[in-house]
């Protein structure tokens, strides 16, 4: 615990003196609520809450990115074979990776729910409750996705490749970027097997206190079993050295990653009605727009 | 004497098809400063990352203080300290704090501003990995191998791409460090470091260690011969100056012969007399006394920086 804490902060401090990851982290999630919000916001104020839970779902996932990159360029650079030698260990190493991100995502969180909440004029803070935890345990698991990318790859360029592809997956598939309400059918039963589907449905519902503590569970719990699994598989494929090998079976311990999804996805398609809970929410919020009427801008006054 | 504290016995390794270590043994006593010399490539950097327990020998004994280096964990990097010949740290990370952060994972710690200031690191404590020169870099690493004071210490070509007043200030650091009586396993290919700070050396080459011994023993086993360099205006066949008097070895390496002769005198008016006899000139004529190169050049027949 002592060696994951030093390690946190000397993280922590590290990335306070990043500017590239300072403007990825800060910057490019507050442009990203600023366009989302003039684009879509501004005939009804009654999107803001939907707005800001996709706003906050990228934020979280942006975990992903940050973490597989660094890792691979410490390690590219040699940097970690020298945490090697000391008696820091894989598993503290790999724990202040996703704490010290953490801890880095909670500000810019706080800071999109204010602008919300004072600047756009959003009527509620939301299930506080339900985004805390859905933030942290989305934060956790994404960074431990992006732990295992950072494991299975080599160089930078195939880090960078790989997680094109996954975070194209994440932010299409899952209810981040249009609606899941609006995407075809078969694509909504297929969202149920992603793990970003539950942070997104859940943090727009959240956002937008249509999602009790209970509802939250089912997305938390399919998040934190993502946590377990994905980092005990980052620990059991974390190399120090450049030159090591990514071992024969990584790959199907990758694939190992996705069985709680799977198992989620299943049970939620068969057995629950998450899919007509979506849809009835959204349209609950078309109808409330029809309600309100227009408002005129939500941009600041 | 007692247990030795680094034991070394037959080790194996192979990368793919190349043999990096062909039964390697040797053994250092506590206190002791042991030289691995030899040149690029033969094997050193494997044998001490084995005994760092950052690679696995293929076959073979690998003991440090009594302990498997690979299978022993926490204790066993509590006990060591290593300047390894390849590594990094995060450009902005401050000298200062990256040798708190480091302090910071031992049990046993040696106090920041002492290491600062043995290391003259002092009016750089604030500045950032990046700006360092390389000399700094390597003087904060070997600061860092030293915040646990630890009882072996491993330096793996410790002054490699130095220049000479670096390297100067490296050595004294050492000798520092052998005053201190620590055990020091030093990696290197330049034969002034092993001679000045070596009490013992080990000479490997192509995976194998092909002599041991201190620097004395082992340029005494030289044959007590002199080594002589000339340049000459035309070259010669091979083995042209191996039947002068006095001559024990004779080799050439671009364009220079080295001459080894047990009789400096007569050697040197029989090669006059040659280069005369045939109108070939003498460009330049250095003499040496016994030196390691000439142990390397004797047993392997190449020059350590081929």
């Amino acid at each position: 615990m002592h060696n994951m804490w030093v390690l946190t902060k000397a993280r922590i401090r590290l990335a306070m003196r990043n500017r590239a990851f300072l403007f990825f982290s800060l910057i490019m999630p507050m442009l990203f609520l600023f366009g989302a919000v003039m684009m879509f916001g501004q005939s009804s104020r009654t999107w803001i809450p939907y707005i800001l839970g996709a706003i906050l779902t990228f934020t979280v996932m942006g975990s992903f990115w940050g973490l597989s990159v660094q890792l691979v360029t410490f390690r590219e650079q040699g940097i970690l074979r020298r945490f090697r030698l000391s008696p820091a260990g894989a598993g503290p190493m790999l724990a202040s990776s996703i704490l010290s991100n953490y801890f880095m995502t909670l500000p810019t969180v706080a800071f999109e729910m204010i602008v919300c909440r004072f600047a756009f004029h959003m009527t509620s803070w939301g299930n506080l409750w339900a985004i805390f935890v859905l933030v942290t345990f989305g934060s956790f698991a994404f960074s431990s996705f992006g732990l295992i990318v950072a494991s299975v790859t080599n160089t930078m360029q195939e880090t960078q490749m790989i997680n094109n592809l996954i975070w194209m997956g994440f932010i299409f598939l899952s209810g981040a970027t249009v609606p899941l309400a609006k995407l075809p059918g078969w694509i909504q039963h297929c969202s149920l097997f992603l793990p970003a589907t539950y942070l997104a449905t859940g943090l727009e519902g959240a956002a937008d206190n249509l999602i009790t503590n209970h509802e939250a569970f089912t997305d938390v719990l399919a998040l934190a079993v993502g946590v377990l699994v994905a980092f005990e598989i980052s620990r059991r494929l974390f190399r120090w050295e450049p030159e090591a090998k990514v071992p024969r079976n990584a790959k199907l311990w990758v694939l190992a990653v996705m069985i709680p999804f799977l198992v989620f996805g299943a049970y939620e398609n068969i057995y629950t009605d998450r899919l007509e809970r979506i849809q009835k929410d959204f349209h609950s919020l078309q109808m409330r727009e029809v309600m309100a009427g227009p408002q005129g801008p939500a941009a600041p006054h | 004497m007692g247990e030795p504290v680094i034991q070394v016995e037959g080790l194996y390794k192979n990368y793919d098809a190349v043999e990096a270590l062909r039964g390697v043994s040797f053994n250092v006593e506590e206190g002791e400063v042991f030289g691995l010399l030899g040149p690029n490539g033969a094997g050193k950097t494997t044998t001490v990352e084995i005994l760092e327990g950052m690679r696995t020998p293929d076959r073979g004994l690998a003991r440090v203080c009594g302990m498997d280096p690979e299978k022993s964990g926490r204790e066993f990097k509590e006990l060591i300290g290593a300047v390894l010949q390849s590594t990094s740290l995060p450009d902005k990370l401050r000298v200062k704090e990256a040798i708190e952060l480091f302090a910071n994972f031992y049990r046993r710690r040696a106090n920041t501003d002492d290491l600062l200031k043995r290391f003259q690191l002092t009016e750089k404590r604030d500045a950032f990995y990046g700006q360092l020169s390389g000399g700094q870099k390597q003087r904060l690493a070997l600061a860092m191998a030293l915040v646990n004071e630890p009882r072996v210490v491993f330096l793996d070509e410790p002054t490699a791409g130095l220049d000479p007043q670096v390297r100067r200030e490296i050595y004294d650091i050492i000798e520092e460090l052998k005053g201190s009586k620590k055990t020091v396993l030093l990696t290197t290919h330049y034969i002034e470091e092993a001679e000045r700070l070596c009490d013992r050396v080990a000479i490997i080459d192509q995976g194998r260690v092909i002599a041991t011994g201190t620097p004395r023993e082992l340029k005494h086993s030289s044959a007590g011969t002199t080594r002589i360099e000339v340049r000459l205006a035309k070259p010669l066949t091979d083995g042209a100056l191996a039947h002068l008097d006095g001559v024990a070895d004779c080799r050439e390496f671009d364009g220079t012969y080295v001459v080894h002769s047990t009789r400096p005198p007569q050697t040197i008016v029989a090669l006059v007399k040659k280069l005369e006899a045939e109108s070939n000139e003498l460009q330049s004529l250095e003499m040496f006394s016994p030196s390691l190169e000439d142990v390397f050049i004797e047993l392997t027949g190449r020059r350590l920086r081929d």
